[in-house]
C-alpha cells in the first residue's frame, strides 16, 4: 500500500512550554501554532498555559493575554474584537472561527489554535490570503447597471426585494468558510469558493444590479462554480451564519433555468 | 543604524493614508479624477473600523416626513455646543442629500420604506424645524450601516482600479520647508521600507481611542496620522473633545447603536426609573451624546446604578417586539448575545458610557486641506498635506458629534479632497528628489525603536497610559485631576525610553507595530490632557465639574496644540467660523444648550 508522508520542512513539532504564573487557579493551556518565517524552521505548537480568571472570556483575550504577558512576538491579525471586522479568523479547537467571537468557555480540555487551514503561512498565525482577495475582485463585485439611474433620487427596491439580500451582504470575508471547504483546499487555484460565489449571488440577487445573465456567463465554468460538492462546511463554520452553500445552490439553479 | 533595510521609491500625485470609509472615498475619487493614487493601509479596507457603524448616516432626504438641511445643519452647530465651523457644517449637510444618493447609486443595500425609499430612523440631537420636533434622518441599512458602506466603497474602488499597500505601516511624513512631500511605509509581508513621493498625502488614519482603556474602537485605532502630524511640527485640534458613547456593552466596550433608543429603546436605573426624563424633558433618551451620557455617570455617581456594583446602567428593546428587532436590529442583537449574554427581545443590556469618538484631529478647512496657525494666520494652508475623517477636525463635530453625523462626514469630505486635488493639483509639473537627510532621520526613528532594548514592555506601558486616561481624561473632569494625568503622562512618556521591543524581525512584526502605536497613542494623550487642562470651561464632551458652564466670551475658540521637542504642549488658538458658507443660510448664533 502506497505510503504518504508529509514533507520533512512542514512537520509540526512540538515547542515550548511556558507554566501560568504561581498562585493561578483556573489554569486552561493554550496551544498555539508557530512558525517564523526568519529562521525558516519547521513549524512547532507552544503551549502557553494561562489563568482564566485573569483573563477575558474570548479566544482572542486569552492570545492577547499571551502576548502581553508571556510572549510579545506572538503574531496574529485582530481588529475590532466584536466580530464585524473579519481579522482574527483562525482555526480554533478544529473548526474555523473568528477568536474574538469564541468563548473560551466553549471548548473543553486545551484550546488548540492554528491558522486557516490549507493557505500559505507568513507568520505564526497569519495566513497570505492574496488568492482570496484577488478571487474576490474577479467576479467584479460591484453594481453594474445599463439603464439610467435617477439623478437626484434614490433606485426604488421593494422590501420584499431588499429582503432578499439579507443573509447575503452581512459577510466579513473573514475566509472561515472558503478555508474550511475540502474542495476549496483542493483546486483553490481554479475553485471560486464559497465567499466569492457568496458575493457574486449578492449581486445576482440584488434588483437594481443589471448583470446577471454576465455574471452568470462568468460562473458557468467546471471549476469556478462546479467544484462545489455541497459538503457544507462553509454553512456550518461561518460565524456570522450566512449560508454560502446555499447561495451556491441558487446560482447553479439559474444556471439550470436559463438552459430553459 | 543597527538594521539593513531594503528601501522601495513610489512616485505619485495622490497617497492617501488609511482606507476607511473616507480614505476610500477619497482613493477612487482621485482615481475617477486621472490622478495617479495609491492607498496605504495597515488592514486589508474593510476591516478598518468604519466596517463596526451601525446606526446610519444622516441627510436629510425627507423620506419619513419633511425636512431640510438647514434643520440638520442647525441640530448640527448645537449639538457641536456651537464649536463648530458653520461654514464646514453647512457644506457637509447640503451635500449629504447627494452623497447619501451616490452611495445607493454605488449599490449600498439600504433598509427600504414601504413605498421603496432609503429607510430612515430618528437618532439622537436630530430635530425638525430648529429643535421642534423629532427628525428621522438617519439613514440606515439595518444597524450594520458602517458595514454596508464600507464594503461598498471598497468593491467601488476595485471598479475604478485603485492601487492598494495592503498593510503597510505608514512611519512617519517626508516634510521639507513646511511642505509635505510624501510618506515612508513599512510592508508588513516583506520588511521592506516604501517611500512614497507625492504631490499631496492625505491623512485618513482615523481615531485614536485606544489611548483608553475602555473604547469603542479597535485596537487598531490608534490615530497614526495624528501622531505622525504632531511630529511633523504642526499642531493638532481640539483634542481636549473625546466622545462617550452613552451604550458601550458594560465590560466588553463593544457597541450597541443610539439606533436602539431612535427605534424606541430606552434607559433605566437600579430604581427601574426612566432617568432621561429628568436630564432631558423633551428629547429624553434621543437628546445628544454628551448629555446622556453626563446622565447617566451621574446616576452611577449617586448610587443609582444597576448590578451587584451598581456601577452599569440597563437599556430597554424587549417591548419593541422580536420582528423590529429582528428587522432593523439584527447586528445588535448578536452583540448582547455574545458579550453580555443577554437574550434582548427578553432582558434589558447592561450598558457603560465608552470613550467612542475623537471630535479633535487635524485642523482643515472644508476642502480637507491641512491648516495651521502661522504668521498671525489661522487658517494658513500646509502645502501637499490634507485630512479626512476622524483624524481630521474640520471642525464639522466642535465639542460633540451628533451620531450618524460621522458615516456622513467620512462620505462627504473623502470625495471633497478628491475635487480640491483634481482642482489644485499640477500633474504636469515635475516633483523635485526628496530630501536625504529627513529620510533617513524617519528610518533611523523606527530603527531605533525596533532595536529598543529597555526592561518595560509595551504592553505595561501602555496598560499604563490607557489608565491614565480613563482616570483623568473621563466623562467629568477637575483642573486637579486633569493636571495629575498631565503629570502621569509626562512620566509614561520618560518611561517610553525604556521600552522593550521583544521581536527583532522586519516581517510582520507586531510587537513592533505595537510599539510605534504606543508612541503614537503617548503624543495624542498628553496634548489630549494639555488641552483639557487648559481649557476652563464646560462645553460638549468636554465637562469640568471646576468650571460647569460654557463661556463663550473667553471660550468660543479653537485649541490648537503643538508637541514640542522636550514633551512640552504649546497651545495656540483658532477662532471658530461663524460665517456660513453662502447667502441660503444665516449663522446660528450661540444660546443656551436644551435637550
Amino acid at each position: 500500500m502506497a505510503k504518504f508522508t508529509l514533507p520533512a520542512n512542514s512537520v509540526v513539532k512540538t515547542g515550548l512550554k511556558y507554566e501560568a504564573a504561581d498562585g493561578a487557579k483556573r489554569v486552561r493551556n493554550v496551544v498555539v501554532y508557530r512558525y517564523d518565517p526568519d529562521t525558516g524552521e519547521n513549524p512547532r505548537t507552544d503551549t502557553y498555559a494561562i489563568d482564566l480568571d485573569k483573563c477575558g472570556p474570548m479566544v482572542l483575550d486569552a492570545l492577547i493575554t499571551i502576548k502581553n504577558e508571556v510572549d510579545a512576538g506572538l503574531t496574529f491579525r485582530r481588529s475590532c474584537r466584536e466580530g464585524i471586522c473579519g481579522s482574527c479568523a483562525m482555526n480554533i479547537d478544529g473548526g474555523n472561527t473568528l477568536a474574538c467571537t469564541k468563548a473560551i468557555d466553549d471548548i473543553k480540555g486545551d484550546i488548540r489554535v492554528y491558522p486557516l487551514p490549507h493557505m500559505p503561512v507568513v507568520k505564526d498565525l497569519v495566513p497570505d490570503l492574496t488568492n482570496f482577495y484577488a478571487q474576490h475582485a474577479s467576479i467584479e463585485p460591484w453594481i453594474k447597471t445599463s439603464t439610467a439611474t435617477p439623478p437626484d433620487r434614490e433606485r426604488l427596491q421593494s422590501k420584499e426585494e431588499r429582503g432578499r439580500l439579507d443573509g447575503l451582504y452581512e459577510c466579513i470575508m473573514c475566509a472561515c468558510c472558503s478555508t474550511s471547504c475540502p474542495s476549496y483546499w483542493w483546486n483553490s487555484d481554479r475553485y471560486l469558493g464559497p465567499a466569492t460565489l457568496l458575493a457574486a449571488y449578492r449581486w445576482v440577487a440584488d434588483s437594481r444590479d443589471e448583470a446577471t445573465g454576465e455574471r452568470l456567463d462568468e460562473l458557468e465554468d467546471p471549476f469556478k462554480l462546479y467544484r462545489c460538492h455541497t459538503i457544507m462546511n462553509c454553512a456550518q463554520v461561518c460565524p456570522k451564519s450566512l449560508n454560502p452553500a446555499k447561495a451556491i445552490a441558487e446560482l447553479k439553479k439559474l444556471l439550470v433555468l436559463r438552459r430553459g | 543604524m543597527t538594521g539593513n533595510y531594503e528601501i522601495v521609491h513610489h512616485t505619485y500625485d495622490v497617497v492617501v493614508m488609511g482606507a476607511g470609509g473616507a480614505g476610500l472615498r477619497a482613493t477612487f475619487g482621485m482615481a475617477e479624477k486621472g490622478l495617479s493614487t495609491a492607498c496605504i493601509t495597515k488592514v486589508f479596507p474593510t476591516r478598518s473600523h468604519t466596517v463596526a457603524a451601525q446606526g446610519g448616516m444622516s441627510a436629510s432626504l425627507g423620506n419619513m416626513g419633511p425636512d431640510d438641511w438647514r434643520w440638520h445643519m442647525y441640530d448640527t452647530v448645537k449639538g457641536s455646543d456651537w464649536l463648530g465651523d458653520q461654514d464646514a457644517i453647512e457644506y457637509m449637510c447640503r451635500e449629504a442629500v447627494p452623497a447619501v444618493i451616490e452611495l445607493e447609486h454605488y449599490g449600498v443595500p439600504f433598509s427600504r420604506t414601504d413605498d421603496g425609499r432609503i429607510y430612515q430612523r430618528p437618532f439622537g440631537g436630530m430635530t425638525t424645524n430648529y429643535g421642534e420636533g423629532i427628525a428621522q434622518r438617519t439613514c440606515a441599512a439595518a444597524d450594520r450601516t458602517g458595514h454596508a458602506i464600507l464594503h461598498t466603497l471598497y468593491q467601488q474602488a476595485l471598479k475604478h482600479q485603485a492601487e492598494f499597500f495592503i498593510e503597510y505601516f505608514a512611519i512617519d511624513l517626508i516634510m521639507e520647508g513646511g511642505v509635505c512631500r510624501g510618506v515612508i511605509a513599512w510592508e508588513l509581508a516583506t520588511g521592506a521600507l516604501h517611500v512614497f513621493r507625492a504631490r499631496t498625502v492625505v491623512l485618513a488614519s482615523g481615531g485614536y481611542g485606544r489611548a483608553y482603556f475602555s473604547c469603542t474602537s479597535a485596537h487598531t485605532c490608534t490615530g497614526d496620522g495624528n501622531a505622525m502630524v504632531l511630529r511633523a511640527g504642526l499642531p493638532l485640534q481640539d483634542m481636549e473633545f473625546v466622545q462617550f458613547h452613552p451604550t458601550g456593552i458594560y465590560g466588553s466596550g463593544a457597541l450597541i447603536t443610539e439606533g436602539v433608543r431612535g427605534e424606541g429603546g430606552y434607559l433605566t436605573n437600579a430604581n427601574g426609573e426612566r432617568f432621561m426624563e429628568r436630564y432631558a424633558p423633551n428629547a429624553k433618551d434621543l437628546a445628544s451624546r454628551d448629555v446622556v451620557s453626563r446622565a447617566m455617570t451621574i446616576e452611577i455617581n449617586e448610587g443609582r446604578g444597576v448590578g451587584a456594583e451598581k456601577d452599569h446602567i440597563h437599556l430597554h428593546l424587549e417591548h419593541l417586539g422580536p420582528e423590529v428587532i429582528n428587522e432593523r436590529l439584527p447586528g445588535i442583537s448578536e452583540s448582547a448575545r455574545i458579550f453580555a449574554g443577554v437574550d434582548v427581545t427578553r432582558e434589558p443590556i447592561p450598558v457603560l458610557p465608552t470613550v467612542h469618538y475623537n471630535m479633535g484631529g487635524i485642523p482643515t478647512n472644508y476642502h480637507g486641506e491641512v491648516v495651521t496657525l502661522r504668521d498671525g494666520d489661522p487658517d494658513s494652508v500646509v502645502p501637499g498635506l490634507m485630512a479626512i475623517g476622524e483624524a481630521a477636525c474640520v471642525s464639522v463635530h466642535g465639542a460633540n458629534r451628533l451620531g450618524s453625523n460621522s458615516l456622513l462626514d467620512i462620505v462627504v469630505f473623502g470625495r471633497a479632497a478628491a475635487l480640491r486635488c483634481a482642482e489644485v493639483l499640477d500633474t504636469n509639473a515635475s516633483q523635485p528628489a526628496l530630501p536625504q537627510d529627513a529620510t533617513e532621520a524617519i528610518i533611523e526613528r523606527f530603527d531605533a525603536i525596533r532595536y529598543a532594548n529597555g526592561a518595560t514592555p509595551t504592553a505595561e506601558l501602555r496598560l499604563r497610559m490607557q489608565r491614565a486616561m480613563q482616570t483623568h481624561g473621563a466623562v467629568f473632569r477637575t483642573g486637579e485631576l486633569l493636571q495629575e494625568g498631565v503629570e502621569k503622562l509626562a512620566n509614561i512618556r520618560k518611561d517610553f525610553a525604556d521600552v522593550k521591543v521583544t521581536d527583532r524581525s522586519l516581517i510582520w512584526n507586531t510587537d513592533l507595530v505595537e510599539t510605534l502605536e504606543l508612541e503614537n497613542l503617548i503624543a495624542q494623550a498628553v496634548v489630549t490632557l494639555s488641552g483639557a487642562a487648559n481649557r476652563t470651561e464646560s462645553r460638549g464632551g468636554h465637562a469640568r465639574e471646576d468650571y460647569a458652564e460654557r463661556d463663550d466670551e473667553k471660550w468660543m475658540k479653537h485649541t490648537l496644540a503643538w508637541d514640542e521637542p522636550g514633551g512640552k504642549v504649546r497651545i495656540g488658538y483658532r477662532p471658530v467660523h461663524m460665517n456660513t458658507l453662502t447667502d441660503d443660510v444665516e449663522t446660528i448664533p450661540p444660546k443656551a444648550r436644551v435637550y
